[in-house]
């Protein structure tokens, strides 16, 4: 097997069993939907897909990585921690006194570029920051990461016809498509359909793929990259919301629930 | 006064259209709102100008991210709609954002108060003083003529953060022949007093020197300030100003005791036995329908040069 592609599913486990563990420790964090996203994040930070800077987070030469499902990314903090962006131990403060990772994340973290966690903010301020780049002749691209569920906000539909009117193929948005916002399936409360064919009418480029299997997110990932033919593009990762947890994986009210300690426990004794 | 009066809006358009020549990291968006200045601003900008269409939560996010890569961005559209139509994006990704990654955003908020006469409610902006200064980080900026309104793009430029500038639609008459005082100090004494002095906001500084002028042809004086910058005012010369008079009578066109200018000063002056007593007035009644002139629909709501002068009248007598 490639070394890379190894990598990125160890890199997959690790961060699952560290993102539970957060979540053991802080059950004020959203753990069902912090496990939908973990190959999206693995294949942007460790399939070479993002360019950062770990020692100077706001480096011009970064790619922008935009994590609109603030609340959903507690997967993010073993990664930044991993990669050098701030010391492992703060994983040990998620939500204490005197540490900086809380329940939602801000940008007070180092790697995170915006406020988010409140819905449907993320692709409109990259979409400027897209136009921003292009203006500074800048060929750093941006990647938003953004729920399903929140594309329920108009205000992200306007910023997607934005982009395609203004030919932002910098501009790359990752649906963690789990199908589940808060009190249900999105298809029950007001159903995206065919969101491929959704985006595609707004006038962008889009892929979709099996979210859970990090090589295909980052094969497409890296075919979206290359790709600048004055579209903006999208990548539709199919992913089960609180995945490969009993009871949360892809239940409607996921979203609200807490595993018990004890299930937590074997969950992490049995994956080391 | 040698300067034909022109709009606020104009006057502002013509020192940015100035600075985008100037300097390459001023960028300029709007929600589909314009003027001649702003044709002449799309005309040789091009490249850093943006229309983003009818939709104000976008023209912030844009702004937003503009902001982030380093431009200082002039975002311009009707005052109640870049105001409250998108007041959460703003809170979040202007107010919030702003504490933890340096950025200029400048809202320009075109039809403070009742200046689209005639175009009701919707149009008109009473509750953007309060909304705007509910966030404290935001700078709003009140200004009085078109003067005073270009004065503040030095503000615009220099000063980071997040700003609002709430214009009037209507040409006003000239007040300023240099505003950089003014602009500075955030306020300014137009005349002095013996026992009562107006402290008033934007279109409102008219009706306050009208008033004055009336009454002091009963010889009574009265006082009259512009309070332009309701963020970065000059506190400690404001209050030594205000201890002058014995009662303070505070005009805006904002719904009255929600939070406004009234709010700003009432929390301003405090408890101090040494400052004075503060009255304020402001439009009173709620939301309207009627049509009418702006002086017409401005006694209606209690904020008009009678309904003033009765309240000066009343406040006359408990000096007496």
């Amino acid at each position: 097997m490639n070394p890379m592609v190894f990598n990125l599913i160890e890199k997959s486990q690790w961060v699952w069993r560290e993102t539970v563990a957060i979540h053991r420790r802080a059950p004020e964090t959203r753990l069902a939907s912090s496990l939908s996203p973990i190959e999206i994040f693995v294949a942007l930070y460790y399939g070479g897909i993002l360019r950062f800077n770990p020692s100077y987070p706001l480096d011009e030469a970064r790619d922008r990585c935009v994590i609109s499902k603030g609340h959903g990314s507690i997967c993010m903090y073993p990664i930044l921690a991993d990669l050098g962006f701030f010391a492992i131990e703060e994983l040990q403060k998620v939500c204490h006194t005197g540490g900086f990772l809380g329940g939602i994340p801000d940008p007070v973290i180092p790697g995170y570029e915006t406020v988010n966690g409140s819905l449907g903010h993320g692709l409109g301020v990259a979409t400027g920051m897209a136009l921003g780049l292009k203006t500074k002749n800048q060929e750093q691209n941006i990647f938003v990461v953004s729920g399903d569920g929140e594309l329920h906000e108009g205000a992200h539909w306007e910023a997607i016809m934005f982009a395609s009117q203004h030919r932002l193929d910098n501009l790359h948005l990752i649906i963690d498509n789990n199908s589940i916002s808060m009190l249900g399936y999105t298809d029950d409360i007001v159903s995206h359909g065919s969101l491929a064919n959704r985006l595609q009418a707004f006038g962008w480029d889009c892929i979709e793929v099996d979210g859970h299997n990090v090589l295909q997110v980052q094969e497409a990932l890296v075919r979206l990259k290359n790709q600048r033919n004055q579209k903006p593009k999208a990548l539709i990762a199919r992913t089960l919301k609180g995945r490969g947890v009993p009871g949360l994986e892809n239940a409607p009210l996921s979203h609200i629930m807490n595993p018990k300690p004890d299930l937590l426990d074997t969950l992490l004794d049995t994956s080391k | 006064m040698n300067k034909k009066p022109i709009a606020m809006r104009d006057a502002l358009l013509e020192r940015i259209w100035k600075a985008m020549g100037e300097n390459k990291k001023v960028f300029s968006t709007c929600a589909d709102f314009g003027s001649p200045i702003l044709d002449k601003i799309r005309a040789d900008y091009p490249e850093r100008f943006v229309n983003v269409g009818i939709a104000e939560q976008n023209l912030i996010n844009i702004s937003a991210g503009l902001a982030l890569e380093g431009y200082t961005v002039f975002a311009y559209a009707i005052a109640p709609f870049i105001t409250m139509r998108c007041y959460e994006q703003t809170r979040v990704s202007l107010a919030l954002l702003s504490e933890i990654r340096p950025m200029n955003v400048n809202l320009i908020g075109v039809g403070a108060g009742y200046s689209y006469v005639v175009s009701g409610p919707t149009h008109q902006c009473y509750e953007d003083l309060t909304l705007m200064r509910a966030m404290p980080n935001f700078r709003v900026l009140s200004p009085s003529d078109h003067v005073s309104t270009a004065a503040l793009m030095d503000i615009c430029m220099e000063r980071m953060g997040p700003k609002y500038l709430r214009l009037d639609a209507q040409v006003l008459p000239n007040i300023y022949e240099s505003a950089d005082q003014a602009v500075k100090d955030g306020f300014h004494v137009h005349k002095s007093g013996d026992k009562i002095c107006f402290v008033a906001t934007g279109y409102m500084l008219h009706t306050a020197i009208q008033v004055a002028n009336e009454f002091k042809q009963k010889q009574i004086n009265i006082g009259v300030i512009d309070f332009i910058d309701l963020y970065g005012f000059e506190k400690e010369k404001l209050v030594k100003e205000l201890r002058l008079y014995k009662k303070i009578i505070s005009m805006e066109e904002g719904f009255k005791g929600r939070g406004g200018m009234d709010a700003l000063l009432f929390d301003f002056l405090g408890d101090d036995q040494r400052n004075p007593q503060l009255i304020n007035v402001g439009v009173e009644g709620g939301y309207r329908f009627e049509l009418g002139s702006r002086p017409e629909l401005h006694e209606l709501v209690g904020i008009g040069p009678l309904a003033l002068a009765n309240k000066v009248n009343v406040v006359l007598q408990t000096l007496d």
